[in-house]
Order: C-alpha cells, then structure tokens, then sequence
C-alpha cells in the first residue's frame, strides 16, 4: 500500500465492464481518493485473528431432498432460450 | 397509523382489509407522485389476498411494503436497477416473505432503492427519485429510502429494507421513522438479492418501536436455507419492551461526538440521553477507539464482497442482455456496461482491485483484520455497558444532488452506522425530535442504539423509552 494508483480501465476490463473515456477519468480521481482513506488502514497495530467470535456460521443444512426451483419458471426470465434451454452466443472461439 | 392499530381496528371490526388496501391504493395515487416511493405495486394481488386475509393470525391483513431487492413471487425485484428492469420476475419468496405470508400480513409494494443498495441517498436508483417527504427537496436516505419515506408519508403501514452499512437506520432517520437492523444472521438473507454477503441483513421501517417489534418477531429465526443464519431460538420481544431503562447501563462512545457532527443533532441526542438519566438509566462514557477505520474497513470489504456477488449478472440467465454482441465475452460487457450505474460500477472496480493478486494482502486481509479490532471495540464495551446510544447519522437529510462529485464525503457520512454492521451487532434508529439544517427549519434527527449480539430485546425496550420522551 505505498500510493494509490490504480489503472481503472485494466481493472474494469477484468471485471468485464466497459467504461466510457469521461467514465475512466472520473472514476480514475475517485477512486484513488478512496484508496488513499484505504491507506489508514496501513498504520494500525493488528492482531492475528481476522473475526473474533465468529458466530457460529457455514453449517450445512441436512442433505435431504427438497423442491428445487422449476425449470419453466427459470426459464421465463432468460433473455433467450430455445428447446427448454436458455441460448447464449457461440463460446467457441475461433481456430 | 401504526400497525398495532390498523390491527386492532380490524379486530373491533371497524375496518377491513380490502377496504384498506382500497384506501392505501388512493393514498399511492395522491401522495407518492411527489415522493416517488413506489417503484411498482400489484392492487389485484393484494386485493385478492386482502379478501382471504385470516384476522386471527398475527399479522393477519397487514399490507407492508418491500424493498425492491426482495425477492417476492410473481412480482419485479429491479433492485432500482436497469439490469433488472426486462426479463425478470421473481419466481419463489424470499424466507422473510414466506415467514410475512403464513403470519397472514400482505406484502404490497415495490420499494425504491439505490441501485442493488449501493448508496445513502437513493439518488443511485436507476430509475427514478426518491424525495424526503418532511422535505421534498432533500434526501430520504438510503439505501432503503423508498420504504423510509413511504412509513413517513403514511403510504405504508411498514416497510421491510435491507442494512449493509446503514441502509435501514439512516433513512429511517432522515425521514423520522423507526428502522430496525437486526444481528448478523438473526433473519434469513435466503431471497434477498446480495450485496454484501458478511454484512447484509433485512429488517423493518416502521412508525413505532412496537411495530418494529412485532415484525421482527414474524421474519427472525433459522432458515437452513441460510447457511450464516442462526440456529438459536427468537425471544418474545414483547416480554421485555415496556419495562423502562432503570437501572440499565447505557455507555456513550466518546468518538460519535466528534468534530463534523451538526450541532442540532448533538443537541437532540444528548438530551434524550439526559432524560434516560432522569428515568433511571445508567450513563457510562466509553470508548470506541477503532471508530475512526471503520468506513475505510467497510469500502474494502463490501466492494470486494459486491464484485463478487454482481458478477452473476452477466446477461446470461437473467435480466439485461446486450442486442448484438460479437461473441460471449463481449456479451458480458455490453450487458453489464448498459445495466450497471456509476456507482455500482465504482464499487465493482474498486471489489475487483482490492481482490486482485499483489493487493489482496494489503487490502482485503488487512480489512478483515481491523474489522476483527472493531469488533473487539464492542465485546469490551458491553462488558460494562448494556446498550451504546449514539447519533446515527452526522447531519439531517442533505439537499438532492447536492454531494453528487464527493464520492469519498458521501461514504464518511455512514461512520456511525457502519461498525455495526461490521461487528454483526443489532442497531437501530429511532426519531429523536428535529432541528433546524442549511435552510430548512425542522429536519428529523435519529438516535441509535446499538446492542450486544443477539441483544435485540433489551434495544428494544430502550428504543420504547425514547419514543416517549419529550424531544426537541
């Protein structure tokens, strides 16, 4: 955490966001604005644990059948879908 | 009208519930073309369900409103989001909205909200604004702002919203309601659309303390499809809500008195702690001495749990899909670029950031580390204290538009309702009188109260005793 610099469109693009240029340069001051208030966190003493207490969570529930969301009903809400499937744009890149 | 009352008036026959779902549909009509609470509501629905309504049951014909990333069958859940406007309708209830249904109460009403919770103003909503109905021209607060400001201007009985870093308790202040956040995993998050999967939590907008109670009643417990919610059994909260504050501990943090806070609201808040005095209470100060790192803590760990949780919307399944795309990849791109707005995109870049290799350590681990302090802050200060009182926001409602370039500015104004969240502690606000802010003469002021985990029936009873004191 030495500055903050970051390189919102490398960022953007791993989280598959496209920016427009205006986009990219305001983001760009706000966010290492942000990161900059991050950088206080730098200068705090820690201790090892990361929760204290941790409540007692991540159980897994019985493994028992249950009614799982219906077909048709997910499918109602895909942008596309044909023969009982939801369609997406070829993934297969080209040779 | 409280739901306690519109209860009994249904209970002595005065009134019905398809004649107040009628009533209520009117009062939409009349009233919210100004606030802009409603995203959408289904009359017939409710009708119907308003017919059948069992009055014997708890919550037996009680219309109350949904925040609009609750998902709830046959109805949208757009999040206040254009990602979610086409191709989705809910097709289960979320665990609150079952719990809400065999109670017999009726949910109705799509409320606004910053776009999938991202903000404190909802002026993020993607698709319209939400005023403060004390003041049209100022904020309701957010994230929750549609329930808050529909419970103010008596458009809904009460709302259900959700608390991430206090999207329930600072509308609710700003709008002079009562806003409910209860412990990290005392209600079961299974149907809400996640934001931050660590710190999120739904609870009740209300016009009464006993009301929030009564709703918190109906929606707490174990829901094994949640696998951070509780396994403990709910209290009756109506035990213990009328016995006063005598003799109750009640520690006052000396950093949520500090320089930035309105003068007003110091004012209204340390007089109503006076007069817990005056009734009995026990005043303490305390200290919270990790107070001052918790927004920085909250930014890192709820934007890196937000990119997470938002990278299911990729116009796929659902929701938003790009017209004509080159290949798959670029289907991702388009669909988000066209339904994502600024500050759900900031949030992502920033999640992405603070995850990526090379910065995670220094950002992500360190966070979880400090949020670990904070929440050490708290288990100290409860062992001498019963309760924490506080403000829950530094000002009253800001004008609309008025904060819209200081990103960084808006995110410190959460200081006080973020540890919360963070330590997985129940909270809430509750009206605290008004005061005059930057030109308006009477903006409401809330106060918080913050418990020990679990410890939602004795904030509860403290809340009662606030409600009726003489404020401000």
């Amino acid at each position: 955490m030495s500055h903050a610099h970051i390189d919102v469109r490398y960022v953007a693009n791993l989280a598959r966001l496209d920016l427009t240029e205006s986009e990219v340069g305001v983001f760009q001051s706000q966010l290492e604005a942000i990161l900059s208030h991050v950088e206080s966190l730098s200068a705090i003493e820690l201790i090892d644990e990361i929760s204290i207490d941790a409540p007692r969570l991540g159980p897994m529930r019985n493994d028992q059948p249950h009614e799982s969301l219906l077909p048709g009903a997910v499918l109602r809400n895909a942008p596309d879908q044909a023969q009982s499937q939801i369609r997406v744009p070829k993934v297969v890149a080209e040779a | 009208m409280s739901l306690v009352t519109l209860r009994r008036q249904y209970r002595n026959g005065e009134t019905t519930p398809s004649e107040v779902m009628a009533r209520l549909a009117d009062t939409i009509v009349t009233r919210d073309t100004k606030t802009g609470a409603y995203l959408s509501h289904d009359l017939d629905v409710a009708l119907k369900a308003a017919a059948l309504a069992d009055l014997s049951k708890p919550l037996g014909g009680l219309p109350i409103g949904i925040k609009d990333n609750i998902n709830t069958l046959g109805q949208p859940c757009t999040c206040g989001s254009k990602f979610l406007v086409k191709n989705y309708i809910s097709h289960y209830d979320a665990t609150v909205i079952v719990k809400l249904k065999n109670l017999g109460a009726i949910p109705f009403g799509r409320m606004n909200m910053d776009e999938f919770a991202m903000g404190s103003a909802t002026e993020n909503s993607a698709l319209q604004t939400t005023s403060n109905p004390r003041d049209h021209a100022r904020i309701p607060g957010g994230s929750s702002g549609g329930s808050a400001a529909a419970v103010a201007d008596g458009t809904a009985f009460a709302a259900l919203g959700s608390d991430t870093g206090g999207s329930i308790r600072q509308p609710a202040s700003h709008c002079g309601v009562v806003g409910l956040k209860p412990t990290y995993g005392r209600v079961s998050r299974y149907g809400l659309v996640a934001f931050a999967s660590s710190l999120d939590q739904i609870g009740p907008l209300t016009s009464t303390v006993d009301d929030a109670a009564l709703i918190l009643q109906a929606i707490a417990g174990y829901d094994p499809q949640d696998s951070t919610s509780l396994d403990v059994p709910v209290p009756d909260y109506g035990v213990e809500i009328d016995l006063g504050v005598k003799g109750i501990r009640i520690g006052v943090p000396k950093e949520y008195f500090c320089e930035g806070i309105h003068s007003g609201v110091q004012k209204n808040v340390e007089s109503g702690i006076r007069q817990l005095e005056a009734l009995g209470a026990v005043i303490l100060p305390i200290s919270l001495p990790h107070t001052e790192h918790a927004v920085a803590t909250y930014y890192v760990i709820a934007s890196a749990e937000a990119s997470s949780n938002l990278s299911r919307f990729d116009g796929i399944r659902y929701g938003n899909r790009a017209d004509n795309p080159a290949d798959i990849i670029d289907l991702y791109h388009q669909s988000r670029e066209l339904g994502f707005g600024s500050e759900v995109k900031r949030r992502i870049i920033l999640g992405t950031y603070v995850l990526s290799s090379g910065y995670y350590d220094a950002y992500y681990t360190r966070a979880q580390k400090v949020r670990a302090l904070i929440t050490k802050d708290f288990k100290r200060a409860f062992e001498a204290v019963d309760v924490i009182i506080s403000p829950v926001a530094p000002t009253p409602a800001r004008k609309i538009n008025s904060c819209a370039d200081d990103t960084l500015q808006d995110y410190l104004a959460d200081i006080f309702t973020i540890p919360a969240n963070l330590a997985g502690i129940p909270a809430m606000s509750v009206p605290c009188g008004t005061t005059a802010f930057d030109g308006s003469d009477s903006l409401p002021v809330g106060i918080q109260i913050l418990a020990p985990h679990l410890g939602e029936g004795i904030m509860l009873r403290v809340a009662k005793a606030i409600e009726g004191l003489s404020l401000p």
